[in-house]
């Protein structure tokens, strides 16, 4: 898993290095979960919705890393003519169905898609990856309510807890307090972990459940694996020069 | 219209893809369909943006779902979830949207809607179905189900004249003929001026049309349309929406668009609130000037 993990993350540097893109903090944030989820943790009857789809860029390189995305289509990323944008399209990659970028709409869409099979009777979990910013829209705790009510235990959600948003840290922006209290008396079994760490995240993920939802805690860096984007807000937005990117290899080489 | 509704989806409910989801309303209503279709019946509550997201996430998972609510609080409250989550997947959900127009009344105009379609036709891929008469909603449905893809319903009262034989559901149709002015009609309004027209003597009758589905650009404009408002020399077109976004508006450009442009053009349409008082839907279309009364006085008769 740490070669899988260790490639996955020199590519995903390339990618946005090549395409002059930003993002890259949440990006490395997200990757290692992703990564374990989808080569770890799922099986066939499973679905995955990426509710922070500024992610976008992890997505695609861990499906990549599954040989689902070729390297010729991961060099179109974030260019013209592309169906690998900035953040999933619609109508775009067949692992990637549903367009996401406004936060705030992903779990809404896996408390339906779970609902839809509880009504068939057809099994299979449906993982939601959110970022801890987003908890800021209120359209989540619509979700949660509606998740919990109609118990909809298939639905498993995971936030990327790096602490940072858009313009501060989120306790700065809005602070929420406990994110693991509130989402146990939403009636959520709420496990914690390092989201760095693909073992302790299998077996969160893996282990008998209570028979409720469930939040997945990832406590995660903001760029992490690169120590001058480790934690650092600007890396939501800057591309790297190639200077940081000969850097940033050299660094994400020795983890 | 929300009997004729609840009727029409019960005869639906046994369906293997019908699900129906509620923002907590349709008390007195809504029951004969809650007790058909049982668990595939779903009080999402009040929480439309929600409710949207899981109707995109039903739909993609297979269902045609439908969302009810008082029509602002789906059209106007969960805009981004319609856009996002259901216009940019093609996914079949059918909003149905309560109270088109004024037809809230005194409720007051945040339960108004009277720039719904306007906001959501510039949605990619979206239908808007405007029964004008109760008989119409069960056609509009069928079509609505039979095309598959992101639908808004807006329904409002039936005013539809007594005695009165409709011809069939279409997109277009005329429901009165007469020498005078073409007047196109959207929404349940042109049942009452229908049943003024009806009784003016024949040679001051105006021609009336009842439009049904929006975006004008989805039908073609039927030829015997254009012919008559050539004919008559005054195209009149009356709606309970806001000018900006309305059918009059997309109307007006279609012509322009295929170079039959009527040589007079008369657009009523819902002018907000000018006077700062509210009251019932007829108080309200009063001072739009969309009352039988009112459009009659256009005509060039008085009631």
């Amino acid at each position: 898993m740490q070669e899988i993990l260790r490639k996955a993350r020199l590519r995903l540097l390339k990618m946005h290095f090549e395409s002059g893109v930003g993002h890259i903090g949440g990006n490395l944030s997200s990757l290692d979960m992703l990564l374990t989820l989808h080569h770890r943790v799922m099986d066939a009857d499973d679905r995955f919705i990426l509710s922070k789809g500024h992610a976008a860029g992890a997505l695609y390189i861990t499906l990549w890393s599954l040989g689902r995305l070729t390297e010729e289509q991961l060099l179109t990323f974030h260019k013209d003519h592309t169906k690998l944008g900035g953040h999933p399209v619609p109508h775009g990659i067949p692992d990637i169905p549903l367009a996401i970028g406004s936060l705030g709409h992903g779990l809404g869409l896996a408390a339906g898609l779970a609902l839809g099979r509880k009504l068939r009777r057809q099994p299979g979990r449906v993982f939601c990856l959110m970022s801890d910013g987003e908890w800021n829209e209120g359209s989540n705790w619509e979700s949660l309510t509606f998740i919990a009510h109609h118990h909809l235990r298939e639905v498993v959600l995971l936030v990327d807890m790096n602490g940072l948003q858009g313009f501060g840290s989120t306790v700065e922006v809005a602070n929420l307090g406990s994110l693991a209290n509130k989402l146990k008396e939403f009636g959520f079994e709420v496990r914690e972990v390092d989201g760095h760490d693909p073992a302790a995240i299998e077996q969160a993920l893996s282990t008998p459940r209570q028979d409720r939802p469930m939040a997945l805690l990832a406590r995660t860096i903001k760029g992490h694996g690169v120590s001058f984007m480790e934690n650092k807000m600007e890396w939501h937005y800057l591309p790297m020069t190639a200077e940081q990117y000969q850097m940033a290899v050299e660094e994400a080489n020795r983890l | 219209m929300r009997a004729i509704l609840t009727k029409t989806l019960v005869s639906h409910a046994r369906e293997s893809d019908f699900v129906f989801l509620t923002g907590d309303l349709g008390f007195m209503v809504l029951e004969p369909l809650r007790d058909v279709a049982q668990e595939r019946f779903i009080n999402a509550g009040i929480a439309e943006q929600n409710m949207v997201s899981v109707a995109a996430g039903l739909a993609y998972a297979g269902w045609r779902p439908w969302v009810y609510s008082i029509a602002p609080f789906l059209y106007a409250r969960a805009f981004e979830q319609i856009r996002n989550d259901v216009c940019l997947h093609d996914l079949p959900v059918f909003l149905v949207g309560n109270g088109g127009g004024y037809a809230y009344g005194v409720m007051g105009p945040t339960h108004h809607a009277i720039e719904d379609y306007g906001a959501l036709l510039g949605l990619p891929n979206l239908t808007v179905y405007v029964p004008a008469f109760a008989a119409d909603v069960a056609p509009a449905v069928a079509r609505l189900m039979e095309a598959a893809m992101p639908a808004y319903l807006r329904l409002g009262r039936d005013e539809t004249p007594r005695g009165f034989t409709l011809p069939p559901y279409a997109p277009w149709r005329q429901v009165l003929s007469g020498p005078g002015a073409t007047v196109l009609l959207v929404g349940p309004l042109a049942g009452g001026i229908l049943a003024a027209a009806q009784n003016l003597p024949e040679a001051q009758r105006p021609s009336l049309w009842v439009l049904c589905e929006l975006p004008i650009a989805k039908t073609e404009i039927p030829a015997a349309f254009i012919a008559d408002f050539q004919q008559s020399g005054h195209l009149i077109v009356v709606e309970e929406h806001v000018a900006q976004g309305s059918a009059g508006a997309a109307l007006a450009h279609a012509l322009l668009r295929a170079q039959v442009p009527p040589r007079r053009f008369t657009h009523r349409f819902a002018r907000g609130y000018p006077t700062g008082y509210y009251g019932s839907q007829n108080y309200h279309r009063q001072e739009s000037g969309l009352d039988p009364s009112s459009i009659l006085r256009l005509l060039g008769n008085t009631p």
